[in-house]
Parts: structure tokens; C-alpha cells; sequence
């Protein structure tokens, strides 16, 4: 890694005019309306909304990649993880369900974590012959307990209601509170797989994401009386109004119209700015905590770590150790993200979790943007984002006009019908590209 | 009688099913390992080598299907293959060139290669998903079975069944002439030997006169055949879907670590042990538990099949923990 990064002056107005360019972008989508933009304020904030969001995200994967030069694999397994906490943090309790089965559910997952605690210990504290027997049988007899009580528990549960709800529900709390907790669920899952798998070979650690991403995923999917696997959850609350309270209200419906807006534009678009305003305050708080943390004597340890471990170590520093707290940081930041997520969509969909589109559309923003530099990793992934989503559009209007020449047939109909897997196709070739001729990004860092 | 037919029926549902997914995934670690021993980095693109190999076996498939030729009871896909294995290991080579070949050169860090390895990943899938479609697609023709469970009964009486699926059959015979050809290619021949000492010791290979270039192009070939094999199997066997061969990545990675990387032995060992391990963890052992004289209550089934992923991982935590160079001692970097 020490090799792609030659310490070359950049020049200043880089960042900011970067900045200014993507501003113009979503300034077109908003006002023009042609074969490229939409020209509607509200599609334009929407896909602004989610570029925050998935800034965060590209921050989170910065720290680990550009701070440390750790490679997670299975950013949507964290990204998933945080969008579990709204749901059970903030989504009405249902009516019924801790009755049926909630203390013996969370007394099987103690059981759980205690069998692999006491595992652990054994293993530690037995020596000799009768280690790996005494290993087997914890293993075996807490397996065995954590079924019996797992299994009736989550079928009562499943029961009550199936049709409406069949699943443990939420505390009911303020749904801006989640956003912390979906942090600290990613912090741990990944101080778990990064206890295992840090401190070994450098790819060991992006093999080991890569099973835990799809293994979250698995559970969010299959475990109904968690997250309603297929049948989604909806109705997470908001931290801002609803528009149609806002259509009703006389005072906004007066306030619009002095606008030249009617109330049903106005609402989605008022909604939309207040997104957009809080998920913009969590990031310039995350940007300017991150840029506070590597200005600092932590920042330069990290940075000597990732360009020469063999140095570090030598100095005295602890690899492992320091590796594993920002593997855990990072993970939380892209488990807030996952968080603020599920709280824009409403809904928790663990069918839409893909690791193309969640962990490696997020690498590309990452590598694209400037890996190392947080401003750097934020403008690459709302650029990218923007990208992503006009390619939409922008694919089939394209192939159209290579296509126009060819004569009509089921060649030039197949090619118009795959036209959006190009995008797979784009996203690979512009990581080649830029791993290649910029690997530094389009803001490089400092 | 019953031991029999739980015998039976362990062969029908855990043996003989476990044992064809077993000899794919080591066809696909084969290809890993040999990638990791040779050029120093887990390949994320494997999966969609393979994806990609296979859907080419496909269009050629059908295209022979078209003109009329066939192999009687074996599938097409056979005959296909050779053609699917070149066309795939061009583009491989091409790949070579123009990526990875680059980093070689500079002697990037082993985690750089692997992000290449993850953009030529997207490229080959949205190619796969280009050419082919997203949707699951049957291509085995010939005969079905080998065995089926009507015959079975009807020859020994017994009221449990067994089948063997023409495709499983052909998956263990191929992997097991795959794998008596790549041995004897490492140990006897003198490309194989230089590519085991490149292995072994880069440096000290180069002052032997060996052709790294060379070297790596046949490692290219080589896994690129390996990994188009694999992938044949893999869809005669279950079904084509470009998506299933993003997720067979995970138990191919943790195959060839638990076999230790760069170790060819371990990696075909590692197939088996997660191939075995996956389909006797999420196999219902009720039916076997009543014909020995148990009368469970469940259905005895540790975990639902929708895990079975998991089980990979879990075996890879373990070695990670355990012995993280792997049981048969493969390359530590």
C-alpha cells in the first residue's frame, strides 16, 4: 500500500470545487426537466437524503479502510444490524407477544451467550486430556438447553397474531434513540468477528466479514419473530411530521401556496429538507469528530500502523489491538447508518439487503471519493450515489442509442432488457479505474 | 430390517448428496488455493469465474442442442465444457493482463490485489447477468438417473429409497479425474514442479530460471478450468443462478482455509469436510432416528437449511481460532 501513495501537493480548491460541481448536479435534477434530469425537487432531495446516508455508511468503511487498511467485507451485515434497532427500539409494542414467550426468549439467548462464555473459559482454565471432552460436552449441553427453551418461546411468539405481527415488537421509545443503538449492535457483532479474525493474515479478515454479512442477513430473514423476515416491518415512527398532517394543516397549506407550491409538493419536499437537515448534522458531527480523532497523537498512530505495521509494532504500538478499536468504530458508524436508514424508508425489508448493492456499491464510493480522507469519502459516495441511481435512467436511454443502428430483434430486445445489469459492469470498471490511474481518489488525502 | 433402511437412508439424503456438493466445492478450492499459492491473494472474482464459465457451457449447450448433437445419457454440457474452460480462461488472462498484472509488477500489498479481484468480480457478474439472464435456468439433459428409487426398491425390498442422480455421479467421477490429473501435473511434470517451487519460494525460484509470467499464466489456466468445471457441476447438479455462485464463495473460502491456503490436498479436503459438516447439520435426522427405535419429538434438525452458510463460517471461526494456517499446514503471510 505504501507504494500507491506518493505524497504529491494537491491543490487546495480541489475539495471545495468537487463540492460546488455536485451541488450543480443536484441543482439540474431539481430545476431541468429533459432526458437526463428529472426536474422535480423532490426526487432530487430524495436521492440527496440517501447520498447522506450512504456518506455516513462510506465514512464508517474509511475509517477501517483508510485509517487501517482493513477490509470489511460485510458492510450489509452491519448496515442490517443497525437497521434492527428502530425496529426494536422504537416500533409499538405488540399486544401479547412478550406475554407469550418474551423472558423465556431472552433467557435462551443468555443461555446462548453463556455456553459460548463458559466455552471459552473451559477451554482457557482445563488443561491437559480432559480439555477438548469437557469443550464438547458445555457445547453440546448448552446447545441442547438453548433449543428447548429457543424453540417453544419463538413459536408462541410467531403465533400471536401471525397475520398482523407474529414478531416480539418494539419498546415504543423515541425513534431517534435507536440511531445510538443500532451503533452499538454493529460495535459488538464486529468486536466479536474482529476478536477471531484480526491479528491473522490480512485476508483472513475479509473472508470472516464476508460469512458474518451474509449470516446477519440469513437471520434477519428467517427469524420472524425478530424483524418478520419477508413480511418487512413498517410503520417505524419519524422523527419528522408526516405529510399528510402537514396537508391538513391550514397554516402550512397557506405557507406553501405564498410559495407557488401545492400542499401535497410542499409537504413531501418539507419533509424531505428535514431529512435532509438531521441526517446532515450527524454527518458534519461524524466528519468533524473523525478529522478531530486522526489530527490527533491516535490518528498518527493509526496512520503509521496502516503505512508500516513491522515500524509500529517495533515502536511499541499493539496491532491487534488498536486494529480491532477501529474495526469496532467503524462498524458502528456504518451501524448508525443502517439505523437512520430503516428510519427514512419506514421499513425494515431484510429481503433488500444485497451485498452488491450494500457492501460493494459502498467500497466504490469509498475508493472513488478518496480513501483516507473523510470530506474525500462523503463527496465519492453522494457522487456515486447520484451516479447509481440516474444510471437507472441514463442505462436504457443509452443503450437505445447504441442499439438505434441495429436492426430490430430478439438481440437488440435482449440487450435493451439487460440494460440495467451494465451498472454491475460500470461500477467494476470504474474501481479498476481508479484503483489503477488514481488510486487516491478524486480528494486525496493529506 | 430398519438399520437397513436408516443406513439407506443416511446414504440416499446425507452421503451421496453431501459428497457431489463436497467434490464441487474442492474443484472450486482447488482453484482458490492454487490462485492463493501462486499469486499471494483470495480471489473474490472465483465465484463468478465460475458463474461466468458456466453460463458460456450454457449458450454452447444449447447451441449444440439446437443442431442436433448430444452424448446419449450424459448431459451436453460435457462436450461443452472444453470450449466453456478456453473461451473462459482467455478472458481470465486477459483479466491478468490488464489488472492484476499491474500490482504484480509493483508488488502491491496481497489487500490490493484482492479489491482488484472484487472490480473484476462485478465485471464478470454483470457479463453473466449480460449474457444470460438473472433467472434459474435447468440445463441437464440426457438421463436423469443412474439409480432411481423405484428400481431400488424394487431390487432389494427395502422401503426406504435411494437415488443416484446421473449428475452427482458424473460430479464425483470428473472431480476425481480432475484431481488425479492436477496431482500428477504438480508432482511429475516439470511445469507443475516449477509452479510448487514459485510456491514455495518466489526469489529463489526466479534464480532458478523459472518464467514467473509463465508460471502464472498456467495457474491462471489451471484454476480457470478447475473453477469453469466446478461451476458445470454445480448448475447440472442444483440449478444455474448467477446470484448462487456470489454465495458459494463463502464455503469455498472456508474450504480452502480449513484445508490451509495454497495447499492443493487441503483444499479438496476442506470441500469435503464443509460439504459434510453443511448438509449433516441441516438434515432432519428424524426419519433415521425412528427407524433405530426412537420416537423423536422434532424433527431433530440442528439448524434450518436457510443456514447452512453459517456452518461454513462457523468452521472457519473454529480453524481461524484453532489452527489458522489451516489443518494440513498451508502458507501463513
Amino acid at each position: 500500500m505504501s507504494n500507491t501513495r506518493q505524497a504529491e501537493a494537491v491543490s487546495p480548491w480541489r475539495a471545495p470545487v468537487l463540492f460546488l460541481i455536485l451541488a450543480a448536479l443536484f441543482l439540474a435534477e431539481g430545476s431541468f426537466r429533459n432526458a437526463l434530469f428529472s426536474g422535480s425537487w423532490n426526487t432530487a432531495l430524495a436521492i440527496l437524503n440517501m447520498g447522506l446516508i450512504s456518506a455516513v455508511m462510506a465514512l464508517g468503511v474509511n475509517m477501517q479502510w483508510g485509517y487501517a487498511g482493513l477490509f470489511n467485507a460485510g458492510v450489509v451485515g452491519f448496515l442490517a444490524l443497525g437497521g434492527l434497532a428502530p425496529v426494536l427500539v422504537s416500533t409499538a409494542p405488540v399486544q401479547g407477544a412478550w406475554a407469550a414467550g418474551g423472558p423465556r426468549l431472552i433467557l435462551a439467548l443468555l443461555v446462548g451467550l453463556g455456553t459460548l462464555a463458559l466455552a471459552a473459559q473451559v477451554w482457557r482454565r482445563v488443561p491437559g486430556l480432559l480439555r477438548v471432552p469437557s469443550l464438547i460436552a458445555v457445547l453440546v449441553v448448552g446447545f441442547v438447553l438453548y433449543r428447548w427453551l429457543f424453540d417453544p418461546a419463538v413459536m408462541a411468539i410467531e403465533a400471536n397474531n401471525s397475520a398482523r405481527a407474529g414478531n416480539i415488537g418494539g419498546l415504543g421509545w423515541p425513534v431517534l434513540l435507536s440511531w445510538p443503538v443500532g451503533a452499538l449492535f454493529a460495535a459488538a457483532a464486529a468486536w466479536g468477528i474482529g476478536k477471531v479474525a484480526l491479528g491473522l493474515r490480512s485476508d483472513y479478515l475479509a473472508i470472516a466479514t464476508l460469512g458474518i454479512g451474509e449470516i446477519i442477513v440469513a437471520v434477519m430473514r428467517n427469524e420472524e419473530w425478530l424483524s418478520r423476515g419477508v413480511k418487512n416491518v413498517s410503520g417505524i415512527p419519524r422523527p419528522v411530521p408526516y405529510e399528510l398532517n402537514l396537508q391538513n394543516d391550514p397554516d402550512f397549506v397557506a405557507r406553501a401556496a405564498e410559495w407557488g407550491l401545492s400542499p401535497a409538493v410542499a409537504s413531501g419536499i418539507w419533509v424531505k429538507l428535514l431529512y435532509a437537515g438531521l441526517f446532515g448534522a450527524v454527518l458534519l458531527a461524524l466528519i468533524l469528530l473523525a478529522e478531530l480523532a486522526l489530527k490527533s497523537p491516535w490518528g498518527r498512530m493509526m496512520r503509521a500502523i496502516r503505512d508500516n505495521e513491522t515500524a509500529a509494532e517495533a515502536m511499541g504500538k499493539d496491532v491487534t489491538r488498536r486494529h480491532l478499536q477501529i474495526f469496532v468504530i467503524g462498524s458502528a458508524v456504518i451501524g448508525l447508518a443502517g439505523a437512520m436508514m430503516v428510519t427514512l424508508d419506514g421499513l425494515l425489508s431484510p429481503n433488500s439487503f444485497n451485498p452488491l448493492r450494500y457492501t460493494f456499491l459502498i467500497w466504490v464510493m469509498v475508493i472513488v471519493g478518496g480513501s483516507g480522507n473523510n470530506w474525500g469519502a462523503a463527496l465519492g459516495a453522494i457522487l456515486i450515489w447520484f451516479l447509481w441511481i440516474k444510471a437507472e435512467v441514463w442505462g436504457p436511454e443509452f443503450m437505445r442509442l447504441v442499439t438505434g443502428p441495429m436492426p430490430a430483434g430478439a438481440l437488440r430486445d435482449h440487450l435493451l432488457g439487460s440494460a440495467p445489469h451494465m451498472r454491475f459492469i460500470a461500477l467494476g470498471v470504474v474501481l479498476l479505474l481508479v484503483l489503477r490511474f488514481a488510486p487516491r481518489g478524486l480528494v486525496p488525502e493529506k | 430390517m430398519d438399520i437397513l433402511n436408516a443406513l439407506v437412508a443416511i446414504l440416499n439424503f446425507v452421503v451421496i448428496p453431501a459428497a457431489a456438493y463436497g467434490a464441487q466445492l474442492a474443484l472450486g478450492a482447488l482453484g482458490v488455493t492454487l490462485i492463493y499459492g501462486i499469486l499471494r491473494f483470495s480471489n473474490f472474482a472465483h465465484g463468478d469465474t465460475m458463474a461466468f464459465g458456466a453460463a458460456l457451457v450454457i449458450l454452447i449447450t444449447w447451441g449444440l442442442q439446437s443442431i442436433g448433437v448430444g452424448l446419449g445419457p450424459l448431459p451436453t454440457a460435457l462436450l461443452a465444457l472444453p470450449v466453456g474452460i478456453a473461451l473462459t480462461a482467455v478472458f481470465i488472462l486477459g483479466t491478468d493482463r490488464a489488472v492484476y498484472r499491474f500490482y504484480r509488477s509493483k508488488r502491491s500489498a496481497p489487500i490490493i490485489l484482492v479489491m482488484a479481484s472484487v472490480g473484476v468480480m462485478f465485471i464478470m457478474n454483470g457479463l453473466t447477468r449480460l449474457v444470460i439472464g438473472v433467472d434459474e435456468i435447468r440445463f441437464d439433459d440426457g438421463a436423469r438417473f443412474l439409480i432411481s428409487v423405484q428400481q431400488f426398491r424394487a431390487w432389494t425390498g427395502l422401503s426406504e429409497g435411494l437415488s443416484l442422480r446421473v449428475s452427482q455421479a458424473l460430479t464425483l467421477v470428473v472431480t476425481a479425474l480432475a484431481c488425479w490429473a492436477l496431482f500428477r501435473f504438480l508432482n511429475r511434470s516439470r511445469a507443475g514442479k516449477a509452479m510448487r517451487a514459485y510456491s514455495d519460494n518466489e526469489d529463489l525460484a526466479l534464480l532458478s530460471g523459472i518464467d514467473p509470467e509463465r508460471v502464472v499464466r498456467l495457474t491462471w489456466i489451471i484454476a480457470t478450468a478447475l473453477a469453469v468445471t466446478a461451476g458445470t457441476l454445480y448448475g447440472l447438479d442444483k440449478s444455474f443462478k448467477v446470484f448462487n455462485y456470489f454465495q458459494i464463495l463463502l464455503p469455498i473460502f472456508a474450504a480452502a482455509i480449513v484445508g490451509g491456503l495454497g495447499n492443493p490436498l487441503g483444499a479438496v479436503a476442506g470441500g469435503f469436510i464443509v460439504a459434510f459438516s453443511e448438509v449433516a447439520v441441516t438434515y432432519p435426522w428424524r426419519k433415521i432416528a425412528t427407524y433405530l427405535g426412537f420416537e423423536p419429538q422434532g424433527l431433530l434438525q440442528l439448524l434450518s437449511t436457510e443456514y447452512k452458510f453459517a456452518v461454513s463460517f462457523v468452521i472457519l471461526i473454529v480453524v481461524l481460532l484453532f489452527r489458522p494456517t489451516g489443518l494440513f499446514r498451508g502458507k501463513s503471510v
